[in-house]
């Protein structure tokens, strides 16, 4: 029988600790299979954030640095400036990259800094029990936010990858969703575009990618699914923001 | 070997490239500035990277990056900017990452001003960061211990996997002193197989010290108590000045141990036999260096551009066989060793 499907080399062994139904694991599924399409898994240094995906350095089978909750992305300069040979990538969430974390971001963004960064956006502090996120939508439930957030108090979700793509610098930079099987395909296709970026030497690499936490959104994967679409993907800007040629 | 006459902060930079120090990371603060400055000029023709950083967080997570891949990097900053950087220091111990990490103290708290300091030596060897750790800390006192030191630092930080800090102080970073540059070491050090190159023929590497059960966490923290433990004994360094006959000591490092030298000799002078213990590794503090000492002494007296931190490590070798006082300046003020004698003998009664 001709086999259609297997699982990719770009993922260890180990048994996801993800959420049932946490879209973390298609994401990981994708940018592993990405590896292993470009052949990475042997180039690669990962740049593991703190969050719920603080673990990830067990999941893909390439080198992997563990960073301090924000500075994926410093730490992953640190080793591209070291080893320009290395395709460097980080996998942050949005607290990670988008709150700590932002001023390395940005900064990386406008120094064009040669490495690939991955956004998880599930709106919400996963890690930590469902806290407020600097991309919780206006009048969205969190611990932190118990009656909505209140834009008037509590400010504007943040939609980094928009404003990313404004910083000069920035080579590549997509707003991706993996919702459905053809948005599943979309986004592996950006992270792609994102390594080729990076190996092509174009600047910094910007993908977002929206994803849900079923667990601190206290809905079923299914509802969460539904939810990301109604309300996430209507609030922050979609698609290739930035292509640079 | 000709002498060349440099400003502290040049030669430590010289000495890092001098060291193979191939990766800079900063953010410009005083008194520590011409660091960043040189290495922006002088990394290049060595094939290096200069690179100006966001902030000093950024700066000191650059270089956990970069250390993580095997590469020999510092950075360097003065006092605010030192504790910026106390987080990405505990990751570096935590993980055992080799680094140099220079702090050319400036007065604090706060702001504080430009003047020099050692009120950082707390936050320096005692950890400073989150956790259990020390990092190697070293404290030259003229021009040339900045190179010495420097080079050294390299050497212990791959050797015992771990941050080292050459601690000074404004002043002698901004001195000019005549150096001189001693070859390169030799050193057999360990071949870095943990670092993160690409798992290219080899399975692939972790640097990370996540541990999702405290048994691990505990496991971590023993090795590491274990590595402080192993270090101790064999890195302590200081200089002794007159202690074979001395009925009293001074303890100071750096700067002010630079003073405390003439003020010794300006007590000996008056008949006192003053001696000067000057540490030069922080940490681990040298208490090697009171052995055999330690009966024949009435009294130490500890002296800092502080309100009295190291006096703390003072007191512990001295053990309350004898009286350990402490003379300070602060706020970016420096003594006169005439004012230190002063101090001294009031404080023993010998006026
Ligand atoms: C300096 C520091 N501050 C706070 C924390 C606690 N913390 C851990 S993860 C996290 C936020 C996680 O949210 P996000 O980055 O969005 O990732 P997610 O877990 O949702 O995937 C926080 C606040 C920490 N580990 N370190
Ligand atoms: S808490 Fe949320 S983001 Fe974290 S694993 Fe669970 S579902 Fe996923």
């Amino acid at each position: 029988m001709k086999k259609v499907f297997g699982r990719t080399k770009g993922l260890t062994e180990r048994a996801f600790h993800y959420c049932p139904g946490c879209t973390h694991g298609i994401i990981h599924r994708i940018l592993a299979e990405a590896l292993e399409e470009l052949d990475l898994i042997e180039n690669a240094i990962g740049v593991a954030p703190v969050g719920c995906a603080g673990f990830c350095e067990v999941y893909f089978s390439c080198d992997m640095i563990g960073a301090a909750h924000g500075r994926a992305i410093a730490v992953g300069t640190g080793a591209k400036r070291a080893r320009p040979e290395n395709t460097v990538f980080t996998y942050q969430g949005d607290g990670d990259a988008g709150a700590i974390g932002l001023a390395e971001t940005i900064s990386a963004a406008a120094r064009g800094e040669n490495i690939t960064s991955i956004f998880v956006n599930n709106s919400i502090y996963g890690m930590t029990g469902g806290q407020m996120a600097p991309t919780t939508l206006p009048g969205q439930k969190t611990s932190t936010s118990p009656f909505g957030r209140d834009p008037e108090v509590a400010g504007h979700p943040i939609d980094l990858p928009l404003l990313l793509s404004h910083v000069e610098g920035s080579a590549y930079i997509a707003s991706v969703s993996v919702d459905t099987p053809k948005n599943v395909l979309a986004a592996k296709k950006a992270l792609k575009k994102g390594f080729q970026t990076q190996m092509e030497g174009k600047g910094f690499s910007f993908i977002s990618i929206l994803s849900t936490c079923p667990t601190n959104w206290g809905m079923s994967p299914a509802k969460a699914i539904k939810w990301l679409q109604d309300n996430m993907q209507t609030h922050f800007t979609m698609g290739e923001l930035k292509v640079k040629e | 070997m000709t002498k060349m006459l440099m400003k502290g902060n040049e030669a430590i930079a010289e000495a890092a490239i001098r060291s193979g120090c191939k990766l800079f990371f900063g953010y410009p603060i005083t008194p520590s500035t011409e660091i960043p400055e040189y290495m922006s000029k002088k990394l290049k023709e060595v094939g290096g990277t200069f690179l100006q950083a966001e902030s000093e967080v950024a700066a000191i997570n650059m270089v956990y990056g970069a250390s993580a891949t095997g590469v020999r990097v510092m950075t360097a900053s003065s006092s605010p900017g030192y504790s910026l950087k106390q987080e990405g220091l505990s990751y570096l111990a935590a993980v055992e990452l080799p680094a140099v990490i220079v702090d050319i103290m400036r007065a604090g708290p706060g702001l504080g001003g430009l003047g020099p300091t050692q009120a950082d030596y707390f936050q320096i060897t005692k950890g400073g960061g989150h956790g259990d750790y020390h990092p190697i800390v070293l404290a030259p006192a003229t021009v040339q211990e900045m190179v010495d030191l420097t080079m050294e630092a390299f050497d212990l930080a791959d050797e015992y996997r771990t941050p080292v800090v050459i601690a000074a102080d404004g002043i002698l970073g901004q001195m000019m002193e005549p150096v001189e540059f001693p070859k390169g070491s030799s050193k057999d050090l360990p071949h870095k197989d943990w670092a993160a190159t690409g798992a290219k023929g080899r399975e692939k590497v972790n640097v990370s010290n996540y541990c999702l059960t405290n048994e691990i966490g505990e496991r971590n923290c023993l090795h590491l108590q274990k590595k402080h433990e192993y270090i101790k004994p064999r890195v302590q360094r200081w200089k002794s000045y007159k202690t074979e006959d001395a009925e009293f000591i001074i303890v100071a490092f750096g700067t002010s141990g630079r003073i405390s030298e003439t003020a010794v000799d300006l007590a000996r002078k008056e008949g006192i036999k003053l001696g000067l213990i000057r540490p030069i590794t922080l940490w681990p503090f040298p208490e090697k260096a009171f052995e055999g000492i330690l009966d024949q002494v009435k009294g130490f007296m500890s002296v800092e551009l502080s309100t009295g931190q190291m006096i703390e490590d003072v007191r512990l070798v001295v053990n309350g066989k004898v009286p350990v006082k402490f003379f300070g300046k602060q706020g970016g003020m420096t003594p006169a060793p005439e004012e230190i004698v002063t101090s001294f003998k009031a404080q023993f009664g010998l006026e």
